[in-house]
């Protein structure tokens, strides 16, 4: 039964995504330039957090270095693009190809050595080698360009059908049919045999290994798989920015993918999907209003992990059983209700976080600031105290509101449980 | 008569102790064989080194006449030898379905194919749900192994050893911590999975032991004291008074 239903899902969920990421761009609010670059921007950034998930929820190795794929496949990829501006008769569109079989070369390479061990051995190595490599590029500045990088023109050279690459809702498309591509392989490679062995890996090596499985053997491939499309995404960076630089490498790089496939949901396929595009959105959207936007980016991180081990993912289908239960209704209700001191908690915490940031690292600007379109002067006690109070009569408001939410959830649970029971019987 | 597992002087010390002191024995093709002995003795650390999972500090061990010592778990597994765990050592997030079909593919000559569709291979859905039927858990296929009653548990965990085509099969305490009934039907599937296959078990219960083995032997303090008949070991006066007396005193 299940047999039958999974390929016409996917095709269903693939129809879906073709036609979603085709009026994307066309969408009021996206339709600018900024709009479509941000969109390129969280298309690379998918491809990327769901190579790590390949890792990570797939395979169970936590990486520190994934990045270091990223960017070579990067370095790859531009410098084919530099080929094909001196007259290397290759499409432009094609260069992703270049990134991913740089990825996959180097992935086959420093993978088969770094995962012969698994758990904290393994993260830890991969922190070694990503430092290692971004180090070592610096040694190679011929190559790699050193801090400024290496350049090219997604424009110039040969042209397939006469598309080329000038606009970026060109650029846009291209990565978005990258994407399709590149999810679509990787949904495919978790239904492989390695793939699945993956999964059987993570849950327990040593029992893979007794039923005919050399584990170092599974990880290794899964390591090259994701060290590939990793490569691929890195070369869609490199179209999509026509530059790269050490930061492609860099251990920041590694640890936002970390965050993405986290905050999204390691668990399920979609989930670093969600973490990538909603990451992605907050960084250009919040670095742009507040410098303090990495410790946002922090506070999000441990907030999931404390309270959405899931992560976006894991939340969302914790609501798929009770989703047809008459009590849901109450669940959302209860939700808007304990949103209410959710929100003051979250201003009074803001308030407190941008006046102590403009205070301790931009003095300069001067103690008057503008907060949520309100005027306030961090030099003056009132905000100060205005923020305390939102930020304790909001926790108390909020915990005076979850035991509806939890009550509501009980109810709702107990009528799913009832339903489940009826279509048993 | 064919000589499907044979082990000669092994021995095994964790630091300075000797657990297992020079043990030498021959499984024939096609018996069930039982090991027996009082708690600490080292069937579990023998059942480890004819696995695989530890490498045995001196001596030598053979499946079908080819040396297996010093190989790890997987290789041995590839030639034909499975086997399951006293402590019960599933893949916890994994379905039943999954758990059994990922104990095959390998057997099914799939390895490290990354080309076809898992649903698709026809021969392992088959070979799973007929696996799946044996150990009665067809009702459970859906079920994560983790959440899986203790029974029920243990009755995977002899379906994952059972699932691809090892004709040798070592069992280490398949009834532990199961009731009479239970014990009864974990019986009749390993008598049933076990036919025309070889079978190694490690078993506290007698009346299982009596009622399954074709030879019984009887291991104390790393040494082998008695191989046998049921009925000879029943007598044996030096098992009596080692190992039988003592546990039913
Ligand atoms: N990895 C190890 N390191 C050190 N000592 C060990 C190790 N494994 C087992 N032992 C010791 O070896 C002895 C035999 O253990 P083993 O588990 O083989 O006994 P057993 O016959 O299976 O007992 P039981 O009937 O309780 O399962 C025990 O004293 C145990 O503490
Ligand atoms: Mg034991």
């Amino acid at each position: 039964m299940s047999n039958t239903r999974r390929p016409l899902n996917a095709l269903k969920i693939g129809t879906v995504a073709l036609v979603a990421l085709a009026l994307l761009p066309h969408v009021p609010g996206l339709g600018s330039d900024f709009g479509r670059s941000l969109l390129s921007q969280m298309g690379i950034a998918v491809v990327f957090a769901l190579s790590y998930n390949v890792l990570f929820g797939q395979t169970g190795l936590l990486s520190f270095g994934h990045a270091v794929f990223f960017g070579l496949g990067g370095y790859v990829a531009i410098h084919v693009m530099r080929a094909i501006n001196h007259g290397l008769p290759l499409p432009m569109p094609l260069v992703p190809l270049a990134g991913a079989a740089g990825g996959l070369l180097c992935g086959l390479l420093l993978g088969a050595a770094m995962t012969r061990r698994a758990g904290t051995i393994f993260a830890l190595i991969s922190l070694g080698v990503g430092e290692l490599v971004y180090a070592a590029m610096f040694m190679l500045p011929g190559y790699f360009g050193g801090e400024e990088g290496i350049t090219a023109s997604r424009t110039k050279g040969f042209a397939l059908f006469g598309l080329d690459l000038g606009s970026q809702l060109a650029v846009y498309y291209l990565i978005a049919a990258w994407v399709l591509i590149a999810a679509g392989l990787m949904q495919a490679f978790a239904r492989t045999p390695v793939g699945r062995m993956c999964f059987a890996v993570r849950d327990n090596a040593e029992r893979a290994e007794f039923v005919g499985y050399d584990t170092h053997g599974v990880r290794c491939i899964a390591f090259a798989v994701g060290a590939l499309f990793a490569g691929l995404a890195g070369g869609l960076h490199a179209i999509n920015y026509e530059i790269v630089s050490a930061d492609a490498v860099s251990a920041q790089r590694s640890g936002t993918v970390l965050l993405m496939a986290y905050i999204g949901g390691a668990g399920h396929f979609a989930g670093p999907i969600l973490g990538a595009v909603t990451l992605t959105w907050l960084q250009t959207s919040l670095s742009g209003y507040t410098s303090a936007w990495l410790l946002y980016l922090g506070l999000f991180f441990v907030l999931t992990i404390r309270f959405a081990p899931g992560g976006l993912a894991g939340l969302i289908l914790m609501h798929g059983p009770i989703f047809h239960t008459r009590s849901f209704r109450r669940v959302l209700a209860s939700y808007g209700i304990a949103l209410v001191p959710t929100l003051v908690m979250a201003c009074g915490a803001v308030l407190l976080i941008e006046m102590s940031y403009r205070l301790s690292t931009q003095p300069e600007l001067g103690s008057r600031m503008r907060l949520l379109g309100i005027a306030v002067d961090a030099a003056s006690v009132w905000p100060w105290l205005a923020a305390v109070l939102m930020l304790a009569g909001g926790f108390l408001g909020f915990r005076g509101t979850w035991p509806r939410v939890a009550s509501a959830w009980e109810r709702a649970s107990e009528e799913a449980g009832a339903h489940r029971a009826v279509e048993a019987s | 008569m064919n000589i499907a597992l044979s082990l000669h002087d092994l021995h095994k010390s964790f630091g300075a102790t000797p657990i297992i002191r020079g043990v030498s024995l021959d499984v024939r093709e096609g018996e069930r064989h039982a090991i027996i002995g009082p708690n600490g003795a080292g069937k579990s650390t023998l059942f480890n080194l004819i696995s695989g999972r530890t490498a045995p500090t001196s001596g030598t061990m053979a499946l079908h006449g080819a040396r297996i010592d010093g190989l790890p778990p997987y290789q041995i597994n590839r030639r034909g030898l499975a086997r399951s765990f006293q402590v019960t050592n599933l893949f916890p997030r994994l379905t039943v379905f999954e758990n059994i079909r990922c104990s095959l593919l390998w057997s099914l000559g799939y390895r490290y194919n990354f080309w076809r569709r898992t649903d698709a291979l026809a021969d392992a859905t088959e070979r799973t749900e007929a696996t799946l039927e044996r150990i009665q858990m067809t009702a459970h296929r859906d079920t994560p192994a983790g959440v899986l009653t203790y029974a029920e548990q243990r009755a995977l965990e002899i379906g994952i050893t059972i699932a691809g085509d090892a004709n040798v099969i070592l069992l280490d305490e398949p009834t532990a911590g199961m009731s009479r009934s239970e014990t009864d039907s974990a019986v009749a599937l390993i008598r049933s999975v076990t036919q025309d296959r070889t079978l190694l078990i490690v078993e506290h219960d007698m009346g299982v032991v009596f009622d399954l083995a074709d030879r019984i032997s009887v291991l104390v303090y790393g040494k082998l004291i008695a191989t046998d008949t049921p009925a000879a070991i029943r007598a044996n006066e030096e098992v009596q008074a080692a190992y039988l007396g003592a546990a039913h005193a």
